[in-house]
């Protein structure tokens, strides 16, 4: 063998540096070795992380491309590494957040015989990735891989997994490094010319409406038309709300913006859905959170929605246009040709809906999560990143704590995986070194992938990892006592840890909160620490309520501003 | 690439009002390992029923051709069609209905038939235009072709023989004139 011959799995890495990718967060085993092998024996600029967990892998690499639009890499191997990716992988695919995971196999002479960490992951992840490889030729490799990159990052993003058996990555590479890719049914570069005739019938309705409202979603972020947006909303004076996964496509600051929407929206942007004769969705997917009962949404309204994903038409909502097509370029060519409207009263309208139905907090009967969330956002302002995890601080945090950029704002929407928010943050803050990164979490969540403290204490992240304890499931206690007449069954976590203690055994410095009075001066002392994580421990009350509320299923007239008197009846909708 | 709604009044296997719809697919595909399980998943997940379907590759051996008759709901087809057409390894799927197109499967049946009666079953092979394809002093297997209306009368027709076992391949379609399929 000469010096200069690579094997497979050197090719592998090789073409990862080739593609300019910078992290790579895995976890070791036996069928990956010859991988982790060339990631010492190929010189890259690749850094390599290793997780506790191959579910904190794929939501680092997940939390790393929120924060940059980049994807990352995670390297597992066979078997159970492979199956413990399959969460994150969901997670990253109901999201459209783009992802390589590379899997190491059982040798191909081995396949389908119950070998020794054999697991048919190709098979397994069929319906949570956008696309997926089992690796049968050596020399194939660098194709393979810069396919699944082009996949991952173009079109809708979303995950790609490639499965590479022991004797692939193991085999002489004889191949091209950089070939032509295969992907004859795979044409993203269609969405960047949009239908005039399609743009013409959506200004027409946009020149005639008296109360606009635009839907901010993610595709606006992926697709960089923030700018766009803009421009389109302060042209026509048209109010903005967002969906989850779309909070800081639009300043939240801004007098347009009405926040997030939905099943814990805001009042004043649920309202306005409700009241608009023109729905402008950029960009969402009409997740079932954000619509309720589906043939009561925005029933007498108009509806533009544009997407890059023909798939989404029609799937949930019959808008009245449809333009599939990227947002920007849309964007671009609705601006154009755009002139104001004279929305004041509508305005004003919503105007009295803020000042009605504003976002508050009680500030008595001991400390609230809002309180925590907002006093934090006061410290750290709308520019820090957050990541959330899953459940009633999520939601909290989506209201209280206001976005003002894309990239900011990191959470499970679609998956709704608890687990998400922490490893998520390390992922952004080894992205964002020089940016202020905020794990927010409840004590369910993160005690789920709390085993990464490891991770960030050891790369002396300066994350501020927020735990907001109920000792509770708080959501699922919170549609017990709604709907399942106060019954707590599965939801009471006792037994939590002190979790000041266990920072403490990683070497993590942590600050307590007990009281109302107590959380700025602690919030300011914990974000002094910059060297490394911080853990900030709030004891909140047990038994607070999310409110706005739409009870799933319901219709987004049927929201619920306040606790209700009488008994409801159960959701009709999904979960 | 052009995408046929269900507008057109779906055809039915077995003529009867009851039954659920049928809807012909052709779906242009990468010809890789793995394609037909990404298919099927698509159309399992939303609750719809793989009536028939044939395989094979195209005239250009990296793709494959497969017509695929599905049963269910009509309305949620034409958002499955373009969930099909997303699949990476999808080059397009098509809905073809019987104006725009034209449908054949192969039968090949087995039956007992005594020597009095083998005139008779020469006869019903001949008249739906078949073939005897295997001969013993006791039974024969028939193989005839045609669109699925035909298929089912010629079974009828064989029900007064003791069938012992049939085989059917699933309809395959091609676009009338011009067309791709």
């Amino acid at each position: 063998m000469s010096k200069n011959q690579l094997d497979g799995a050197q090719a592998l890495i090789k073409t990862l540096d080739d593609l300019g990718i910078e992290y790579i967060f895995g976890y070791s085993g036996g069928a990956a070795i010859p991988i982790f092998d060339a990631l010492v024996t190929v010189k890259t600029n690749i850094k390599f992380v290793l997780a506790r967990h191959e579910q904190g892998c794929c939501h680092m690499a997940d939390g790393y491309a929120r924060a940059t639009g980049k994807p990352a890499v995670v390297l597992v191997t066979s078997g159970p590494g492979a199956g413990n990716t399959i969460t994150g992988i969901m997670t990253a695919q109901m999201d459209s957040v783009p992802m390589i995971i590379i899997c190491g196999q059982q040798v191909t002479w081995m396949l389908g015989k119950d070998a020794f960490q054999e697991a048919d992951i190709f098979g397994i992840t069929i319906p949570v990735v956008k696309h997926n490889y089992l690796v049968k030729e050596t020399d194939s490799i660098p194709r393979v891989i810069r396919e699944a990159h082009h996949i991952a990052t173009t079109g809708r993003p979303g995950p790609v997994l490639v499965d590479v058996p022991k004797d692939i990555s193991s085999a002489d590479f004889n191949g091209d490094m950089d070939p032509e890719l295969d992907l004859p049914g795979y044409k993203p570069e269609t969405s960047y010319t949009v239908d005039s005739d399609k743009i013409d019938e959506a200004l027409q309705l946009i020149h005639k409406a008296q109360r606009p409202l635009v839907l901010a979603g993610h595709g606006i972020m992926i697709s960089g038309a923030d700018a766009e947006l803009m421009e389109l909303a302060e042209t026509l004076r048209c109010p903005v709300t967002s969906t989850l996964l779309g909070k800081g496509v639009f300043p939240e600051e801004h007098e347009l913006a009405l926040g997030m929407l939905g099943m814990h929206g805001t009042a004043y942007a649920n309202k306005a859905v409700c009241d608009c004769d023109l729905l402008i969705n950029i960009g969402s997917r009409f997740d079932d959170r954000i619509i309720g009962q589906a043939d009561k949404f925005c029933k007498d309204a108009k509806i533009i929605h544009i997407d890059i994903d023909p798939s989404e038409m029609n799937k949930m909502v019959c808008p009245d246009i449809e333009i599939v097509g990227d947002a920007k370029t849309t964007l671009t060519e609705i601006n154009k040709r755009i002139s104001g409207l004279d929305t004041e009263p509508w305005l004003n309208k919503i105007e009295g809906w803020k000042k009605k139905y504003p976002l508050s907090y009680r500030k008595q009967g001991g400390l609230r999560m809002q309180q925590v969330i907002d006093e934090l956002y006061q410290v750290a302002g709308g520019d820090a990143i957050v990541s959330t995890d899953v459940g009633q601080h999520q939601m909290w945090a989506a209201q209280f704590y206001k976005t003002n950029a894309s990239w900011k704002w990191l959470s499970s929407g679609g998956a709704g995986t608890m687990g998400f928010g922490f490893p998520a943050a390390i992922g952004a803050a080894f992205a964002c070194p020089d940016q202020t990164v905020i794990s927010i979490s409840g004590d369910g969540g993160f005690q789920m992938t709390l085993f990464e403290l490891a991770t960030a204490a050891l790369h002396k992240l300066p994350v501020k990892i927020v735990v907001l304890n109920n000792h509770y499931l708080g959501m699922v206690r919170q549609w017990q006592e709604l709907f399942f007449d106060d019954r707590e069954s599965g939801v009471d976590l006792e037994g939590n840890p002190d979790f000041c203690k266990l920072a403490a055994a990683y070497g993590i410095p942590s600050f307590n909160i007990k009281r109302p009075a107590d959380v700025r001066r602690q919030l300011e002392k914990a974000f002094e620490i910059t060297d490394g994580p911080v853990l900030i421990h709030a004891e909140c009350v047990k038994t607070d309520n999310v409110f706005p509320m739409i009870p799933a299923g319901a219709a987004l007239e049927d929201m619920l501003t306040e606790p209700p008197k009488g008994k409801l009846a159960k959701p009709t909708g999904s979960t | 690439m052009s995408i046929v709604t269900t507008d057109n009044p779906p055809e039915s296997i077995t003529g009867t009002p009851q039954a659920p719809p049928v809807h012909t697919l052709s779906v242009f595909v990468n010809n890789k390992a793995g394609v037909l399980m990404r298919i099927c998943q698509v159309f399992a997940r939303r609750g719809y029923n793989i009536d028939s379907l044939v395989v094979s590759h195209g005239r250009d051996e990296h793709f494959s051709r497969m017509t695929i008759g599905i049963s269910g709901d009509p309305a949620g087809l034409e958002q499955i069609i373009l969930q099909v057409t997303k699949l990476i390894d999808v080059i397009h799927c098509i809905e073809h209905t019987s104006s725009d197109s034209v449908t054949k499967e192969l039968l090949l049946v087995k039956f007992i038939v005594a020597k009095k009666d083998r005139t008779e079953a020469l006869q019903i092979i001949d008249h739906y235009g078949g073939k005897t394809i295997d001969l013993t002093p006791t039974s024969m297997i028939a193989m005839l072709n045609g669109d699925t209306t035909k298929i089912d009368a010629a079974l009828t027709m064989f029900s007064q023989f003791e069938v012992i076992e049939t085989v059917r391949t699933g309809k395959v379609v091609m676009a009338r004139g011009e067309l791709a399929t």
